[in-house]
């Protein structure tokens, strides 16, 4: 039997993989170490305001809580999902059975999100959401193990719809995706609109996924005489209607506006002034609001790939120096004995980051802070690198977020 | 019931323009996967990602090398299909004597890996490529549209495309050949004609041509490493209907679905991304060989 | 049917019919070492981990039926891979079936979903089945995109592993282990039956010369669409116990990547081998497990694997150990 070229290279092909077999043996779990899993996208859609500068974030927080000045170590591991839930899901377990993860993570994608919710309250570790849209985590599917921090789909919606109609945008069309997603992201902004007085004209859906062409779509919303377009998709979709609503001038004379209702500040990047200008859109974080946030950036230093901070990434950060601020408080063994402890204790005590200011975590879980309406800016307005955005308008906390009664949070109805 | 009509007409017109636009990606696209599948036997799962890498090689040569959107047209091209030769040469040359469905996963873990490698050096969310301002002299401003010069260039540009590989093809000695060597490579190869070399430049040619789709569409579409994937099985369900047996097919199919699918979006949007696979449905059970298939 | 479809131009050996379950020695050894793994391995490693592997299993024994014994390459699989998972989720969770009815409402819905693309896609064969399947699998997911009961991109969450027979509860990973090495060990054997029955020998006569098998007065068609509808029904069946194990159905087991996912596992492990896809299966997922903490390279490392299994080496780990050994795996 003679070993040939092929055979060799099955072999070496199937070593790593030995090194990936989860065995069961638990390490030895240190009293005064805390564990911080960041799972996220690092190969997909969601790698840009995710992906490593998530991780660069939660390093910052832990740098700043101070905690390991005081004995304690703090490790931080990242993990790429996939976007897939499945493999999310394998991680978290892992994480927690065989790592001794006490605490995850950002978590886009909803699916994966809402999977990593369930198994988190189950193994009663901590969640700390920043990256997921879906207001389920804080609604029907809420835990009491899981911060939701950064945004959700509920606040996007209140914050363009309502604000922008105060802002004078009275009629509306809607491009949805036609999915599930679009159409609650349509839904509820529409009843935003109409509950300030504006009206919806209409709306077109669009098949998703494999819609690369919106400029017909675009024309019919143009042809409605509306105010204000929405975009009410992601990602992909929603680059590809800006890019083409610059491109057909359906914004030209400043009369029509877009109004991106999931647009991040690396969409607009990747945009372009030129192209973006005018497109309206809410954040809760943005790098060059206000001297904290400005120091928080500084502080954070070179991005993976030269970019600012995302929401997304200033949620991972300030959820994990809270944690750690809950953590110290409580003292670091009964934070990792009960994760639903630590959640309790970080509700009971007032936020403060530089990236969001001063806020509060609600007893469903949901992050509380204040919400801005963004325009983005011509590229004669900008003053330098990723100057992108003015502020037309502030949303207050309070009235940002779904009231805690409507969401149907099993934690709240007691 | 005059003015109704007038007014469906007045919808309608704008979306032929546009339904064509698509079309000409998709006759771009299916003729370049027509050519390699007729000369090599093989599909070209990678298309998609060759039509990605043309977008993104125009961007690098703007951002990188200052050379504008007219030297892309050309240089894209031909980069990527230089690409393309070397692909062919050291790997799938290597499976002509395999079954063809080789080829087909072989092509398919080389798109995995464009789109990888293109997703971890620019990320994820895409790159902004500006249409050149000389097409706003195309421009068409009437009041019941306005269609931006752009997307007229395309269906021209790529109308001349496919027209001038068709006269190659049918037209010239190198087509002869080319059309000869499909049907009988040996035979070819007797009379003294470099198959190899001929399937290659074939190869390299297919390639090309998905770059050069790719060009054109920086400027419309998103410039990010999932823009071929979007595009690949509805042209593949192109290529179905169509058939692989005529070049001609293969062009004609692409521009009479994109129509079919620009009207769909004003009768019934949700529909319009379907249309094509109700359409393959429809012809495979009346003509299994597609509407210009032999056999 | 006759028996003398047995010689009908395969090149199957005579000696492969005897010996255990139609195992030929080398592969009833085989077997044994598969069966003391699926018993031994899951005191050692993570249940849900190893469950995760069976379902992928089975899923590539399922795809490995169509490729390996008709040569019909499927590139449309994660239909009904996906479809078996939403389906078994839906039933358990909303209208509370027993978890075994369930996964059998995921089989039943699969092998249907099989009929109407196996109809239509049978008519064609070679590179164009790929792409049909391909190009309707791309409506499923349409569908379950749509459809209100898939929950769009949340998927279906928190579905409940409920009770075997009303009886034995599975929320413990270590109990689901079992009945999950039951459905798989059932599947694995019950693929191996079918290929070794007459009705096998006449889809091994199908692939390797489809006009001398229609001489002979077979309707391959009626046995290509029989042997589709048996891999989509045994697909639906893997998707919906994956569903179960990990509580949840999303949109990606329905996405063409996963299409591609069971093409790349079954060739590593070997097309057309008895063992392959399951070794196939096993690698690829650890290798997922193990790529998730490296970040960024998944679909690049995915993608150099297809094209060294291509180039390189063909006949998969399977197949090549078969072949060093001189013994059919």
């Amino acid at each position: 039997m003679t070993m040939n070229r092929r055979t060799l290279l099955g072999a070496a092909a199937a070593l790593p993989a030995l090194g990936g077999l989860p065995f069961r043996s638990a390490r030895a779990q240190a009293a005064n170490t805390i564990r911080i899993g960041v799972l996220n996208d690092q190969s997909g859609t969601y790698r840009d305001l995710s992906g490593p500068g998530s991780t660069q974030a939660v390093e910052l927080a832990v740098k700043e809580s101070g905690i390991t000045q005081r004995g304690v170590t703090v490790e931080v591991v990242q993990a790429d999902h996939q976007n897939r839930p499945d493999v999310g899901s394998t991680v978290v377990r892992q994480w927690i059975d065989r790592d001794g993860i006490d605490v995850v993570v950002d978590v886009p994608t909803s699916s994966v999100a809402l999977a990593v919710n369930t198994l988190v309250r189950e193994k009663n570790k901590v969640f700390l959401n920043s990256g997921a849209a879906t207001s389920d985590l804080t609604g029907a599917q809420c835990s009491p193990n899981t911060v939701h921090w950064t945004y959700d789909t509920y606040m996007l919606a209140n914050s363009t719809g309502g604000a922008m109609v105060r802002a004078g945008g009275k009629s509306w069309f809607f491009i949805t995706a036609d999915y599930a997603f679009g159409h609650a992201l349509e839904r509820d902004t529409g009843n935003f609109v109409k509950a300030q007085g504006g009206e919806v004209l209409g709306a077109v859906r669009t098949p998703f996924p494999g819609t690369t062409d919106f400029s017909s779509y675009l024309q019919q919303a143009q042809r409605s005489r509306a105010q204000v377009i929405g975009l009410a998709n992601a990602g992909g979709d929603t680059i590809n209607s800006i890019k083409q609503a610059a491109e057909f001038r359906i914004t030209r004379g400043g009369r029509v506006k877009l109004a991106g209702l999931l647009v991040f500040i690396t969409d607009v990047n990747s945009l372009g002034l030129e192209v973006a200008q005018g497109l309206v859109l809410s954040e809760t974080f943005y790098w060059d609001l206000n001297d904290k946030t400005r120091a928080f950036t500084q502080r954070l230093g070179a991005m993976p790939g030269n970019i600012k901070p995302s929401m997304v990434q200033a949620g991972c950060y300030g959820s994990v120096l809270h944690y750690l601020k809950a953590a110290g408080d409580m003292g670091v063994a009964a934070a990792k004995a009960s994760g639903v402890e630590a959640v309790n204790r970080m509700k009971a005590m007032p936020t403060s980051d530089d990236a969001f200011g001063d806020g509060t975590i609600r007893a469903d879980g949901r992050k509380i802070h204040p919400c801005y309406l963004f325009e983005v800016k011509a590229p004669s307005e900008s003053r330098g690198a990723w100057d992108y955005y003015k502020l037309l308008g502030t949303t207050a906390g309070d009235q940002a977020f779904r009231p805690v009664a409507d969401g149907g949070c099993a934690l709240v109805r007691s | 019931m005059i003015e109704n009509l007038l007014f469906e007409l007045e919808m309608a017109a704008p979306q032929v323009i546009l339904g064509l636009v698509n079309g000409a990606f998709y006759a771009l696209l299916s003729l370049g996967l027509a050519i390699i599948f007729g000369m090599l036997n093989v599909i070209n799962f990678a298309h998609g990602a060759q039509f990605m890498m043309g977008a993104f090689v125009a961007w690098m040569l703007l951002a990188w090398a200052g050379i504008p959107y007219w030297g892309a047209l050309v240089l894209a091209p031909l980069i990527v299909g230089a690409f393309g030769v070397v692909i062919e040469r050291t790997m799938i040359a290597r499976l002509y004597k395999l079954d063809h469905l080789y080829g087909l996963l072989l092509t398919f873990g080389l798109a995995l890996i464009i789109e990888g490698v293109f997703r971890n050096g620019f990320g994820s969310s895409g790159l902004p490529y500006a249409p050149p301002a000389a097409f706003n002299a195309l421009n068409i401003d009437i009041p019941i549209m306005f269609l931006p010069g752009y997307r007229v260039w395309v269906v021209i540009a790529s109308f001349l495309v496919c027209l001038a590989t068709w006269l190659v093809i049918e037209k010239t000695k190198i087509g002869a050949y080319l059309r000869a060597a499909t049907e009988r490579p040996e035979l070819v190869q007797a009379f003294g004609v470099n198959v190899p070399r001929m399937m290659t430049l074939t190869y390299g040619a297919g390639v090309a041509l998905a770059a050069f789709a790719g060009v054109l569409a920086a400027p419309i579409y998103s410039v990010n490493p999932a823009m071929g994937a979007n595009f690949i099985i509805t042209v593949f369900a192109v290529v179905v209907i169509g058939g692989m047996g005529s070049i001609m097919g293969s062009v004609v199919t692409g521009f009479g679905l994109g129509l079919i699918e620009g009207l769909a979006r004003v009768v019934y949007p949700e529909a319009s991304a379907t249309v094509v696979f109700v359409i393959m449905a429809i012809v495979l059970l009346t003509r299994p060989a597609g509407l210009f298939g032999r056999g | 049917m006759a028996d003398t479809t047995i010689d009908l131009g395969t090149t199957a050996a005579k000696h492969e019919e005897a010996g255990f379950l139609g195992f030929t020695r080398a592969q009833a050894l085989a077997f044994g070492v598969l069966v003391a793994f699926v018993f031994i391995s899951p005191f050692f490693l993570y249940p849900v981990f190893l469950m995760k592997i069976l379902c992928f299993a089975l899923f590539a024994c399922a795809f490995n039926l169509l490729i390996g014994y008709v040569g019909l390459l499927s590139f449309g699989h994660a239909a009904f891979f996906g479809m078996g998972g939403y389906i078994t989720a839906h039933t358990a969770k909303v209208w509370g079936l027993t978890p075994e009815l369930a996964i059998l409402a995921g089989g039943v819905v699969g092998s249907v979903l099989g009929l109407g693309i196996g109809w239509l896609a049978i008519r064609r064969s070679g590179i164009y089945f790929a792409m049909i399947t391909l190009a309707m699998a791309q409506m499923v997911y349409f569908f379950c995109l749509q459809a209100p009961f898939t929950g769009g991109e949340d998927g279906i969450q928190q579905v409940p592993r409920g009770s075997l027979f009303g009886m034995v509860p599975l929320d413990r990973d270590f109990t689901l282990y079992w009945v999950v090495a039951f459905v798989f060990l059932a599947g694995f054997l019950l693929v191996h039956r079918v290929v070794h029955s007459p009705f096998g020998q006449v889809m091994k006569a199908v692939r390797e010369n489809e006009p001398r098998a229609t001489s002979l007065g077979y309707r391959t068609d009626d046995y290509k669409l029989m042997a589709f509808v048996l891999s989509a029904a045994l697909s639906g069946v893997a998707g919906g116990t994956k569903a179960l194990v990990f509580g949840i159905a999303t949109l990606v087991d329905v996405n063409w990547t996963m299409s591609g996912e069971v093409v790349l596992m079954t060739l590593v492990g070997g097309l057309g081998t008895v063992f392959g896809p399951v070794v196939g299966a096993a690698v690829i997922v650890t290798m997922q497990n193990y790529l998730a903490e490296f970040g960024a390279w998944v679909t690049v490392i995915q993608g150099v694997i297809f094209v060294a299994c291509v180039l390189a080496f063909r006949r998969g780990v399977v197949g090549e150990i078969g072949n060093l050994l001189k013994v059919k795996l």
